[in-house]
């Protein structure tokens, strides 16, 4: 099988500090890892590939040069090789230039059963890229895969989380899956591979000449996304925690709820 | 030192590791029942944590020594005995087989621990030789193709779980440390016995004891390079455990560093938190510059160690003495800025300062560095 694991690099954090005269987020001290959906989707390609002796996983990135550490963490974790896909004309890309660009690696890639993403990025939140990637290679998508339960042979069925419960699909391959946390428990590296992943020339860097890639459809001109305002939530108030019998604290959750007239 | 990516991903795996593997509770238990989980052990070795730097061709990692350090320095941080258990399996160990091993001795014992089936121990020290290593009695006669040994080592990390020691004995006392030779010897084997474990100050988890041989008979293929050369074999395995136990420093100090800044900026008094009183800053500030000066001198050793520098052992002495006493002096300090609460258990600090302790003393005391550091300047 060949699978295919987008993934990217992502400040390590989840309350993103946003510049309050700029708008856009403070990306300076801050370390740089590989964004937690990722490892989510990669462990599961890992997994499939653990499963299917002779697979390959392929990791796909768009993203600076910087990036490249974060490719050899996927190397040293057990993928076997990984695009970068860099390039200045790559730069200021939205979701919609970013799934185009991504879209344009895979596709000279060519000839995947599967594709695995994370749901979503922490330092934009959005969710997109994936969905908009399987559009514009014309295959289905199931969103918030929490479990696998079966690979078929031309297909596989997948558990989708919702808000509530989850709902069971059977979606024909290739196809493009995005994961979450509560899929699986990503692997560690290990020392051999991480040596491997960076004295060994596995990682190939693409730009916009090296796949099919229209230039105006690519980078900060291609991107219709406009940020209105950005701005930090004021925090919620901490919750409380009671402690005691059952009794008691269901008198105080009731004492509460009256005191502030919902009951 | 600016590390490349291959160190900072080295660093990342470790701590991660640590961390989720080894908790505060976790941590705890260990220190108070002396039992380390067979579980984690499996883990670290899964992870190929037993053979960073063997071979890849007979089941290691294939790693430096910067990698083998970086790596020691981060389960430090977390857990000092776990790092006893990794640093002997890479250093101490092993170490004397990756110098004068044969291609045969070298896949059975390293492959071995670095695929994680055998656990090392190593047998230098003894009652009446410790500083003074070349004054080891243990006596190895010959006996036909056979050696028979007998004597008594002291102090061996490991000895009670470990499955073979790698044992310095006297082949011609007239010849004093230069009559040592190097011998492997399984540990289940007939006159080979243990002391009862020590009952230590820190580092608990990892146990240490007597190794007391009684007429053991050893087959000449498992004496380990050439009769009479054992001590110089010692002395250069020593220049990486020397790297481990400062390596094992700079994770302790920098565990030490990050416990003292923690509790300064949580703890007031005087309507403040005491992280503002310049006493305690400054001490901050101390603490954090030694620490940097330690890990430099540390990675500085470790790259001239691969170089083959003809001053690497001098480096690696200077790092394990300077790394050594600069975790002492930082946990003194970190216990200090916790006042009373650092002396009660429940705080961690309590156990970095414990476990501190031992570097400045095992793999050759400050004393004896001090002595390796002038006789190279000196000679
Ligand atoms: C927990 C633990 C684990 C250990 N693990 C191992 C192991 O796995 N294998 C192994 O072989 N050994 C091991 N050791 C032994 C350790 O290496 C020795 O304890 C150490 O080398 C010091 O020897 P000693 O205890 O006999 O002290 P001594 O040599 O008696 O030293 C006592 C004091 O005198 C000083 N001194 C001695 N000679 C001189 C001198 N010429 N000039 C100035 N000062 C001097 C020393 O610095 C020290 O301060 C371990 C020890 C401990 C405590």
């Amino acid at each position: 099988m060949k699978i295919i694991v987008c993934a990217k690099q992502v400040p390590d954090t989840n309350e993103v500090k946003i510049d309050p005269v700029k708008g856009t987020l403070i990306r300076d001290g801050v370390p740089s890892i590989l964004n937690p959906d990722d490892a989510n989707a990669l462990e599961e390609a890992l997994c499939l590939k653990d499963a299917n002796p002779g697979s390959t996983v392929t990791v796909v990135s768009m993203g600076p040069g910087q990036a490249m550490i974060m490719l050899r963490e996927c190397i040293a974790m057990g993928a076997d090789d990984a695009v970068l896909l860099s390039s200045r004309a790559f730069g200021g890309a939205d979701t919609c230039a970013t799934s185009t660009t991504l879209a344009a690696g895979i596709k000279k890639i060519g000839d995947y059963d599967i594709i695995f993403a994370g749901r979503q990025a922490i330092d934009g939140d959005t969710a997109q890229v994936a969905p908009q990637l399987a559009q514009r290679l014309g295959l289905p998508v199931v969103t918030y895969v929490q479990k696998v339960r079966e690979y078929k042979d031309k297909s596989v069925v997948v558990e989708r989380q919702l808000e509530d419960g989850f709902e069971v699909i059977e979606v024909p391959t290739p196809c493009v899956l995005t994961c979450i946390k509560e899929l699986n428990t990503p692997r560690y590296m290990t020392i051999g591979r991480i040596l491997y992943a960076c004295e060994s020339d596995c990682i190939k860097v693409w730009n916009e000449n090296d796949v099919e890639l229209d230039p105006s459809k690519c980078g900060l001109t291609a991107s219709p996304t406009n940020v209105l305002r950005s701005f930090t939530p004021p925090p919620k108030g901490k919750g409380e925690m009671l402690s005691g019998t059952v009794n008691e604290m269901a008198a105080a959750v009731v004492a509460k709820l009256t005191e502030k007239h919902v009951i | 030192m600016v590390l490349s990516e291959k160190y900072q991903l080295i660093r990342k795996l470790a701590r991660d590791f640590c961390e989720k593997e080894i908790p505060k509770e976790l941590q705890d238990e260990i220190d108070q029942t002396g039992d380390y989980p067979q579980e984690l052990l499996d883990k670290f070795k899964q992870y190929g944590f037993f053979g960073i730097k063997a071979p890849r061709e007979i089941g290691g990692q294939g790693g430096d020594t910067l990698a083998y350090c970086i790596t020691i320095e981060e389960i430090s941080r977390v857990s000092s005995v776990s790092a006893i258990y990794v640093s002997g399996a890479n250093s101490l160990g092993t170490g004397p087989l990756l110098l004068a091993g044969t291609e045969e001795q070298k896949a059975k014992y390293i492959g071995g621990v670095a695929r994680g089936e055998l656990f090392p121990c190593f047998g230098l020290t003894e009652p009446g030789a410790g500083s003074d290593a070349g004054g080891v009695v243990t006596s190895a006669v010959r006996d036909g193709d056979d050696w028979i040994l007998n004597g008594r080592k002291a102090f061996i990390t490991g000895a009670p779980i470990a499955d073979f020691c790698v044992v310095f004995a006297k082949t011609d006392p007239k010849l004093g440390s230069k009559g040592i030779t190097t011998f492997i010897v399984d540990m289940k084997l007939p006159g080979v016995s243990c002391g009862k474990p020590e009952n230590k100050m820190g580092i608990i988890g990892c146990p240490t004891s007597d190794v007391i041989l009684e007429d053991v008979r050893i087959p000449d293929s498992c004496r380990l390079g050439e009769v009479n050369k054992g001590f110089s074999n010692a002395m250069k395995t020593l220049d990486y455990g020397r790297l481990g136990v400062a390596s094992q420093s700079v994770g302790l100090g920098q565990a030490c560093l990050e416990e003292a800044i923690k509790y300064a900026k949580e703890r007031k008094q005087f309507g403040q938190p005491i992280a503002k009183f310049q006493a305690i800053s400054f001490m901050i500030a101390d603490m954090a510059t030694e620490l940097e000066a330690a890990r430099e001198l540390l990675y500085n050793a470790a790259v001239t160690k691969d170089l083959g520098d003809p001053k690497a052992s001098m480096y690696c002495s200077m790092a394990k003495y300077f790394a050594s006493e600069a975790c002492n002096h930082i946990a003194y300090k970190a216990l200090q800025i916790h006042g009373g609460y650092g002396y009660i258990k429940d705080y961690r600090i309590e156990r970095l300062y414990r476990d501190c302790r031992i570097n400045s003393i095992f793999e050759g005391t400050s004393q004896v560095q001090q002595m390796v550091i002038s006789g190279a300047l000196l000679k």
